[in-house]
């Protein structure tokens, strides 16, 4: 076994392929009886499984019994690509968050937003749950009592953002290629071609895809995640990672419910195995349905984001003014209260 | 697949780290994942080798730690082992969970020459 790390199983399996796969000179489960050299090479976890790159390019999975070197076992000259056993020149901690850069770059957005006083909401969720149709009515809905401003994630297009500037709200277009997720540094230069407003809404559309965009912070006040009622009820425990990330859960195309097989209930209590507590909403961005309560919840942390702002700007002025009556005092040689 | 942005995440650390030791390549590359992270192993090793070449670390191993799940059960009032968001608490059933650990993403060491 690697004498660093121990091996182990994967969190992926695949039906029908058995994870008991042998090593070296190796049997596999059709019966293949074959030895491969070792290049590079992955460990995961405690049980022995790993993956090697063949020639071909092929990912080759098998696992292996806890031995101190394993290399010895392997038929002439195969394992020279091999690191087991070998002690490494020299070793250097690194201890690094893998995501620091993007979560430092984040922590700028929020702290830019909080400056602003700005309620932003990345909202999250499968291509085609109506993100695009319920920011439309929901811009209609606000019927301009707070200033709103959206981001629009897509890998190709700019028709969302077309979408959202026809009903007179400013909207940048990320495009992401072949990027399945916008990240805190794409989001940094989109907020650079907004008119810079203070205050209000700003909505970020992620790119339509339940798993990739839970892992990046965007700097956002909260994850917004949207559910539709033509997807399937389970889909929170298909897709745990992004319920669970998020804050809110909206319910959308309520109105569809009738001709179509899908339990609310069961689909807020699946979200809520991954999310406790997770607050729901049932809403319809065609009829407008149910878009009350999601609406007063937007004005609400608008409202709290811009007070938060206004005492932070207070409380510096009158910082200002204290140092100014300390500088006012020291130049009249007065002495300290 | 996000795993191509972490896997250059991960090298552009790397690189970073080595640089910074004079080193002439990366031989051993140790990840600690999270066993809730966001991350698939098996893709971000395909990622890693994809974005390592060309690079001081190419042809670098990648050995991947799996750190426990872990949360707080809010009935039981204690630590409990987790291995999947999604799952009950493996005492008593309940869904009312904390996360406490296991979401990291780390580049714990690496080996240079």
């Amino acid at each position: 076994m690697c004498t660093t790390c121990g091996c182990g199983q994967d969190e992926a399996r695949i039906e029908g392929v058995p994870d008991d796969r042998r090593h070296d000179v190796h049997r596999h489960a059709d019966g293949t009886v074959h030895a491969h050299p070792h290049g590079p090479h992955i460990h995961a976890g405690e049980g022995g499984t790993h993956w090697h790159r063949l020639d071909d390019g092929a990912w080759h999975e098998h696992a292996h019994e806890p031995r101190p070197t394993h290399v010895g076992a392997l038929i002439g000259g195969l394992g020279a690509a091999h690191a087991h056993g070998v002690a490494p020149a020299r070793i250097v901690a690194v201890e690094r968050d893998i995501l620091a850069k993007n979560n430092a770059l984040a922590g700028a957005n929020r702290q830019l937003f909080a400056d602003r006083g700005m309620f932003v909401l990345n909202l999250v969720s499968s291509p085609g749950s109506g993100k695009t149709t319920l920011l439309v009515r929901t811009i209609a809905a606000l019927a301009g009592r707070v200033p709103i401003a959206v981001i629009e994630g897509d890998q190709q297009t700019t028709r969302d953002a077309e979408r959202i500037r026809a009903t007179g709200v400013p909207a940048v277009q990320i495009n992401t290629g072949k990027g399945c997720h916008l990240d805190a540094h794409m989001v940094g230069d989109a907020l650079a071609a907004l008119p810079r407003g203070q205050g209000g809404l700003l909505f970020i559309e992620n790119v339509g895809n339940l798993v990739c965009p839970a892992a990046f912070d965007l700097g956002e006040a909260h994850k917004v995640v949207i559910l539709s009622v033509t997807e399937g009820e389970d889909k929170p425990l298909k897709y745990p990672d992004m319920f669970h990330a998020a804050d809110l859960l909206l319910i959308n195309k309520v109105d569809l419910a009738p001709h179509v097989d899908f339990d609310a209930d069961a689909a807020i209590g699946y979200a809520r195995q991954v999310r406790p507590g997770l607050p729901a909403m049932r809403v319809s961005a065609t009829t407008g349905a149910g878009l009350e309560a999601w609406v007063e919840w937007l004005l609400q942390g608008a409202a709290a984001a811009t007070a938060a702002r206004d005492r932070s700007v207070e409380a510096l002025r009158r910082r200002v003014g204290e140092l100014e009556a300390e500088l006012a005092r020291r130049a009249s040689g007065a002495p300290a209260a | 697949m996000h795993e191509m942005a972490i896997a250059e995440s991960v090298l552009e650390i790397v690189e970073a780290t080595a640089r910074g030791n004079a080193a002439a390549r990366v031989s051993t590359v140790w990840l600690e994942l999270g066993a809730l992270s966001h991350v698939e192993a098996r893709a971000l090793a395909f990622c890693f080798d994809a974005v390592t070449r060309g690079s001081l670390a190419e042809g670098a191993t990648l050995e991947i730690l799996t750190l426990p799940g872990e949360a707080w059960c809010m009935p039981c009032g204690q630590r409990v082992a987790l291995a999947k968001l999604g799952e009950p608490c493996p005492r008593c059933g309940s869904f009312q969970l904390q996360v406490l650990c296991g979401d990291e993403m780390r580049v714990k060491e690496i080996a240079i020459a």
